[in-house]
């Protein structure tokens, strides 16, 4: 479902399986929450991580399959559903709580949850040449999550938001980098990939604090932290 | 220290000498002094300028002095109180009843940015100095009021983020482009004319004081909370 490499500082972590679309199900899910449990048990000053994909999609959302599968009755289905929105919570939370930076290399189209899991990082990286983002819930007729709605508002500004929220747009590389939501784009997938890796190296080098580093992040994303559940820490004492 | 001068309507507050201005308690009670002063002669049309000489507008808190303490508890200390000493100069700012502006032709780092932030405008040089929050690099987290400045101040969500989160040392030109600043100049000169300029700008607007300075806090209504003003609605509008 997902694997976790370290190379020197950096951790890879690489969205594997069978599915093209690498959706979101409570499988993957635990998995990526795995993972990052393993990069913040061996995490250390001067670690980062990236998250690289494969194939067309970096994750093109929830698996819906996976919803209506065992599902018998609408009722089933909406548990499951409910299921997987605690999950992908869980995965938000573990993403904002890593201490370390995180880039999203996104190789192909993400959408929906897919386009949340990228956000839960602090940097993103596109593809020029190939792929879209896009928030496919207006068109499918699904309202969005409260937690989805928080991790917008701290990470995306103004119109911005609306564009990619309220207006279904199919958003290409090169305008999500002038939308300020994507940092960098690449040409080809391992034009992505290998800006990701190295934009996590860049900042791997800074060797800055795990747990301030945290700190820090919560303070940018208060109203997102606090639906999570998270507390702030004590002032870390500064190396003076 | 720190001088305040009156030039007609503009008040000019001065961080004087070549050093990099940090703040601790003798600027501070400096700085509150002089911003009381500011307030009691205000009248409509007046408008405030902060400026500093030399190669730093403010390098932010006297870490030396938090140092001299000597134990990591007393420096700690020492560092807190600088820290909750300084939100009354940020709500002295926000409650001035006049336009301001921060006129940089030096670096601003840490609480030095801050306090530039805390002013209405900030014009900078574009070919030196630059603006920066050093603390995730020496490894300090932020006060409440300082991510409320940054995010009520600063609107876009990647330019607060590459400030706090990634230690951007941001110069003129990338400041005035992504909204953190209002204008950046070529060299000191430019700069502290192209401030008078504007600060005289704002003066012939003759707005009421106190109507103004209600107005900015609306606008920034959590920093506002956070150092502990309060907000009134002022009724009377001359119709």
């Amino acid at each position: 479902m997902c694997s976790l490499e370290k190379r020197g500082n950096l951790f890879i972590l690489t969205l594997t399986g069978q599915s093209v679309e690498h959706r979101l199900n409570p499988h993957l899910i635990t998995s990526i929450i795995a993972a990052l449990s393993q990069a913040k048990a061996q995490s250390s000053r001067g670690s980062a991580l990236v998250t690289v994909s494969h194939g067309k999609f970096f994750c093109n959302g929830i698996d819906l399959d996976w919803v209506n599968a065992v599902a018998r009755s609408n009722q089933e289905a909406q548990q499951h559903f409910d299921h997987l929105y605690h999950s992908l919570k869980r995965l938000v939370l573990a993403f904002i709580s890593l201490p370390m930076p995180t880039v999203a290399a996104v190789n192909g189209h993400v959408a929906a949850a897919g386009v949340v899991l990228a956000l839960c990082h602090d940097y993103v990286i596109m593809r020029r040449d190939r792929g879209v983002l896009y928030m496919s819930e207006l068109d499918k007729g699904i309202g969005i999550p409260e937690v989805f709605m928080a991790l917008f508002r701290a990470k995306i500004s103004g119109s911005t938001r609306r564009d990619i929220l309220l207006r279904g747009l199919k958003i290409k590389g090169e305008e999500a980098l002038k939308m300020g939501i994507a940092e960098a784009v690449h040409d080809g997938e391992e034009g992505v990939t290998d800006a990701g890796t190295e934009m996590g190296d860049e900042l791997a080098k800074r060797k800055w604090d795990g747990e301030v580093y945290v700190e820090i992040r919560k303070g940018l994303y208060p109203e997102l932290c606090g639906m999570l559940g998270m507390t702030s820490n004590v002032t870390a004492t500064p190396k003076l | 220290m720190c001088t305040l001068e009156k030039r007609g309507n503009l008040f000019i507050l001065t961080l004087t000498g070549d050093d990099q201005h940090r703040i601790n308690p003798k600027l501070i009670g400096d700085l509150l002094s002089l911003l009381s002063q500011v307030k009691a002669q205000a009248t409509r049309g007046s408008a405030l300028i902060t400026q500093a000489q030399g190669k730093f507008f403010s390098n932010g808190f006297d870490l030396d002095w938090a140092q001299a303490a000597g134990s990591e508890q007393g420096a700690s200390e020492r560092l807190l109180h600088m820290v909750e000493s300084f939100k009354p100069v940020v709500a002295a700012l926000l409650s001035l009843p006049m336009p301001t502006i921060a006129s940089l032709t030096g670096h601003a780092a840490a609480c030095g940015f801050v306090f530039a932030l805390s002013h209405d405008y900030i014009i900078m040089r574009r070919d030196r100095g630059v603006l920066y929050m050093s603390e995730v690099d020496i490894g300090l987290t932020m006060p409440d009021y300082f991510n409320a400045v940054f995010r009520e101040k600063i609107g876009d969500a990647s330019a607060r983020r590459d400030l706090l989160l990634r230690g951007l040392k941001m110069k003129g030109d990338e400041a005035v482009k992504r909204g953190v600043v209002e204008a950046a100049y070529e060299g000191e000169g430019e700069v502290r004319a192209a401030s008078v300029r504007m600060a005289e700008e704002l003066g012939k607007r003759k707005w009421q004081g106190e109507v103004y300075a209600e107005i900015r806090k609306g606008l920034f209504p959590q920093l506002s909370a956070v150092v502990g003003l309060s907000h009134k609605t002022i009724a009377t509008p001359k119709l």
